[in-house]
């Protein structure tokens, strides 16, 4: 649907008006992207740049002489809290918490939907209803039980260590983030697949039942293989969620060994002892972007359909 | 299920039939049982916990929950100082503060996205690199963002500083530091994140609308302003509703927003209740106080979006 | 005892009765067609015969054994879709094979399978293709593939052709008509189209709002109408049915139709229904179809009552293989299906024979057929 399509007046100055409209639009658009783009600019160059240059020269010049170094300075030496080790350890912490969080949580979320939409039960709108509800409560309503109950979970895991020699996990903060990351990502997860097996043509699920196809079955030899595009969007989404998130991460986390990439870099950055090195923190910025901007950049397409699908339901 | 006897008399193989029926009942409560830990995860850490919570609000739990209740002293503090102006409260601070922002961040938003929209969508060359440059901010963490829009914001080294580098020294622009604005630069960067996405969401409406009810209103001698203002956008209404819902959610959820940007702003003048909420269970050990505050937000959030899901869900009967 | 049984089902939505107490039943090697406008049940219908939705009351037999509780799976039956469902993600071969796979079937007897199917439809060249890469006839002899490979007792169809273009449903008609008189096989056959109803079935049930209006042979279904109903969606073009009254007297009455501004047309009956004296002088509704309203010359020669009227000719619709003539009786627009040579022109009066034979009567209180 476009707008423009009636032909130009020509004026008299010999320039259509057309013409300056164009200009005017494509200016516009430009200045608004260079309004989006500055900040991940003014992070890359300066990542880029030393501290000398920095003090003396324009926050948006390039770098004079590029640098690598603030970068291996963040990854293996800069202080987090008291620790000077770099952020990569954070780096994997966040690696370790993500990857089993997205698949949990996505596969319960492809189950959900195929059951909400193909083996449906009286109820099953409100079932939907109320996890659906859960995407959208302010989790502070929830972040105090839930740090009790690992608290409680923590000394149980303790008890056991000292019981059996291990404790399967209880109190390990990582483990304790995909728990979380996985509890409250199921509503999103459900939703999406949700919407998506509610157009796939139950004629499909109805053939396998006729050909002898059980529950599990149709799931993984009919439903599973078509789902492709839904599979993607829901493990960017999740991705992207879990990978940024603050609040549950300094909440569960926020301190120890066993942080998160985003808590770490906050604690880079906020470090006030000794002089600030803004080239560094850029750095560690641009490190803890870095998986996200490159699933944007890769398939962005996904995680703008993801958003898309996460605002209006079908 | 209720003809099991009937099939006894009138198959041959009915002693096999009971050990079936047990194996066809399971297969027919098997859907059910997939879903029942989801289902009941959700019951448990999503409703369970705000219930808990709610609990919580109503004790005088200080750095450690006390299940004694003692009644709404909790929001009885919280309402006294919503009142507390001068010296501000910072509950007072907190609320005004979301007054502010949630207004501005909203109608900023709104505004810019459509108007981006509406640009992008007059057959724009380089469209496919514009659209992602204006969304990526949706998709880094705005901790990660935050440092960058810091130090874009602090008069001694960024902006303020680069225009007196290039010599209008006369300019100032310190809001981050000033406890009256700093709110300001929250909205600023707010916007910068979510108006994108807005923007996205218009554009796809905007591709929705029928091309040939746009040609029957220019045949009708509409001007390109009339035909947005007249037909467009009340047709684009779906997606304001849609927007809005969005921004309202995301807005009362902002935490890492002011935690990165202002790391609270002076004295906690950049609190929003979220902010408020951490500050006070966790650092501040106003449990009570702290659950109290999450219980309001849970409100207002609540009151915007169950009627949206209701009207939603409801629609469409099948 | 018929091979297909079906005794009072009923079938409940909730609080809404879809099923309204159905009783069929169909002999060995039977085509029973159902039959109905869309909505009306034939879908419910058929996928509770094929295990897919729960019965609420009643039953269904195959071949003396009750049903009722058994998976899809274990019903031996097979089902082509409306939209065929095959399955996107396999191959044409895999499509064919997956419910011998889910029966634990060896790969080679699978493989022997599928290629005897595959000559019988003439797909052997399709097999590795993705089920995207078909046209719509292609796609749809795969889905009759994947039913026949079961070699099943019954054979379910739900609308099979209504996506087909005009032409391929009528050869794919054709050739599911020559693979029923070679397999010899039970078929269900559910469409909304009559005239697939009428080519294809031994036995039809007419079905609306959940209830079967009418069940029988075709021929008894286009000749002996039992309502209103079956008697105006069976044909096409669909039979005239004019408001008219009974005149005559005695054992000599006639049937009276209303021209607009010239005096009515009185038919006589020769032999007219027992039931219909009992409306002497009062509203009834008269149905003739378009073939039994034609020009003198063509009326069927050995017909015994056979009544000519001149009409009024309003419209000449020449369609080729015939010549469609309307004209108004009763205050309704009626239809003569003429010779394609016929001399005719709007505008005139033309002599138009009735055949009275052929004709039925119906109460416009009950919607009944007078007999
Ligand atoms: N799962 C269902 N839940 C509620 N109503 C249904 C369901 N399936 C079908 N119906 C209703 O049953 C009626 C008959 O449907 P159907 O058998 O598909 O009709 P047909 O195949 O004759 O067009 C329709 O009014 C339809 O809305
Ligand atoms: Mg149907």
């Amino acid at each position: 649907m476009s707008v423009i399509a009636t032909p130009a007046r020509q004026s008299t100055g010999g320039i259509s008006a057309r013409t300056v409209n164009r200009i005017l639009i494509y200016s516009l658009l430009a200045l608004f992207a260079l309004f989006y783009l500055m900040p991940l600019f003014v992070m890359l160059v300066t990542s880029f740049k030393t501290m000398d240059e920095i003090q003396s020269g324009n926050m948006l010049a390039l770098p004079q002489a590029p640098t690598f170094e603030p970068w291996l300075k963040a990854w293996g030496e800069t202080c987090v809290g008291l620790t000077c080790a770099g952020i990569k350890g954070y780096f994997w912490n966040s690696i370790k918490m993500v990857v089993p969080a997205v698949l949990i949580s996505t596969l319960l979320g492809a189950l959900n939907g195929y059951v909400l939409t193909k083996w449906r039960f009286r109820g099953h709108t409100l079932v939907f209803g109320l996890m659906l509800f859960a995407c959208f409560i302010p989790f502070q309503s929830v972040l105090l039980p839930m740090a009790t109950i690992l608290g409680s979970l923590g000394r149980f895991g303790v008890t056991l260590r000292n019981a059996t020699g291990f404790s399967f996990g209880l109190g390990n903060p990582t483990v304790n983030l995909v728990f979380v990351h996985v509890v409250y990502g199921l509503g999103f997860t459900t939703l999406f697949f949700r919407n998506y097996y509610e157009a796939f043509p139950t004629e499909l699920v109805k053939a396998a039942q006729v050909d002898g196809a059980s529950f599990f079955q149709i799931f993984r030899r009919i439903m599973l293989p078509n789902s492709m595009p839904i599979f993607v969007v829901t493990v960017i989404y999740q991705f992207t969620n879990i990978w940024n998130d603050f609040l549950f991460a300094s909440a569960y986390a926020g301190t120890g060994d066993a942080m998160p990439m985003t808590v770490a870099l906050n604690n880079v950055v906020n470090t006030s002892t000794g002089v600030v090195e803004y080239n560094v923190n850029m750095a560690a910025a641009m490190i803890a972007a870095l998986p996200t901007l490159l699933v944007y950049v890769v398939a962005g397409r996904y995680f703008v359909r993801g958003l898309m699908a996460g605002a209006v339901k079908g | 299920m209720t003809t099991v006897t009937t099939q006894i008399k009138l198959t041959p193989e009915h002693s096999a039939r009971p050990g079936a029926s047990m194996r066809s009942r399971l297969q027919d409560a098997l859907p059910k049982i997939v879903l029942a830990p989801s289902f009941a995860i959700t019951i448990v850490f999503v409703y369970g916990f705000i219930l808990w919570t709610v609990y919580l609000s109503f004790t005088n739990s200080k750095t450690f929950p006390s299940y004694a209740l003692t009644g709404p002293r909790a929001y009885q503090r919280l309402w006294r100082w919503t009142f507390e102006s001068d010296p501000p409260s910072s509950w007072y601070t907190s609320i005004t503060n979301m007054g502010i922002f949630g207004f501005l961040y909203i109608f900023i938003c709104l505004a810019l996205g459509l108007f981006l929209a509406i640009l992008l969508d007059q057959k724009i060359r380089g469209e496919g690199v514009l659209r992602p440059i204006y969304l990526y901010p949706m998709a880094l963490s705005f901790i990660v963002t935050g440092v960058a829009w810091k130090w874009f914001l602090d008069p001694g080294l960024g902006l303020e500083q680069t225009l007196h580098q290039w010599g209008w020294t006369s300019f100032h622009f310190d809001w981050i530091k000033n406890k009256d604005f700093v709110i300001y630069t929250v909205v600023i960067a707010g916007v910068w994140q979510a108006s994108g996405f807005i923007m996205a969401m218009f554009l796809a409406g905007l591709r929705g609308i029928d091309g040939e009810i746009m040609k029957a209103a220019q045949i009708d001698g509409a001007t390109t302003f009339q035909l947005y203002r007249r037909i467009v956008i009340p047709l684009l209404r779906p997606v304001f509703l849609s927007a809005f819902i969005v921004l309202a959610h995301l807005a009362i959820k902002s935490y890492d927003l002011v935690v990165a940007l202002t790391s609270g702003g002076p004295g906690g003048s950049a609190w929003l209740p979220s902010n408020f909420m951490y500050e006070y269970t966790f650092k501040r050990n106003e449990m009570a106080v702290g659950s109290a505050s999450a219980v309001i937000m849970l409100m207002t959030i609540t009151a915007i979006i169950v009627p949206y899901l209701y009207s939603e869900l409801r629609e469409k009967p099948r | 005892m018929a091979f297909l049984e079906i005794d009072g089902l009923r079938k409940r939505f909730g609080s809404v009765e879809i099923l309204k107490g159905i009783d069929l039943d169909l002999e060995k090697g039977g085509f029973l067609v159902l039959v109905g406008p869309s909505g009306c049940g034939k879908s419910t219908l058929l996928n509770t015969i094929a295990g897919l939705e729960t019965i609420t009351e009643g039953e269904i037999r195959v071949d003396g054994r009750t049903i009722n509780d058994l998976h899809p799976s274990k019903r031996d039956i097979a089902m082509v879709f409306q939209s065929y469902a095959l399955y996107p993600n396999m191959t044409v071969a895999g499509n064919i094979a997956f419910g011998m796979e889910m029966r634990g079937v060896p790969a080679q007897e699978r493989q022997k399978a599928i290629d005897k199917v595959a000559k019988v439809l003439q797909i052997g060249h399709l097999l590795q293709r993705k089920p995207s890469q078909l046209s719509g006839g292609q796609r749809q002899r795969v889905a009759m593939g994947r039913a026949l490979v079961r070699d099943p007792k019954l054979f379910l169809f739900d609308e099979p052709l209504s996506n087909l273009d005009a032409k391929l449903r009528v050869d794919m008609r054709i050739e599911i008509k020559r693979l029923h008189a070679t397999t010899g096989t039970t078929i269900v056959y559910v469409t909304h189209d009559q005239i697939e109803a009428m080519t294809l079935a031994t036995k039809i049930a007419v079905m609306r709002d959940g209830e079967v209006q009418q069940f029988g042979t075709p021929a008894e279904i286009y000749n002996n109408p039992t309502n209103l109903f079956v008697a105006d969606f069976m044909g096409s073009p669909a039979m005239n049915l004019i408001p008219a009254t009974i005149g005559g007297n005695g054992n000599a009455l006639s049937v009276v139709l209303q021209r607009e501004a010239r005096e009515p047309i009185s038919l006589a009956l020769a032999d007219a229904p027992t039931g219909l004296s009992a409306f002497h002088s009062k509203p009834i509704i008269f149905g003739v179809r378009p073939e039994a309203l034609t020009d003198p010359e063509g009326a069927e020669r050995n017909a015994s009552n056979i009544a000519t009227a001149d009409c009024h000719i309003e419209v000449v619709e020449p369609a080729g293989s015939d010549t469609f003539a309307v004209t108004n009786l009763g205050g309704k627009a009626v239809v003569a299906r003429l010779r394609a040579d016929a001399n005719i022109q709007p505008g005139t009066s033309t002599p138009l024979a009735f055949n009275l034979t052929k004709a039925v009567f119906f109460d416009p209180a009950t919607e009944n057929r007078i007999l």
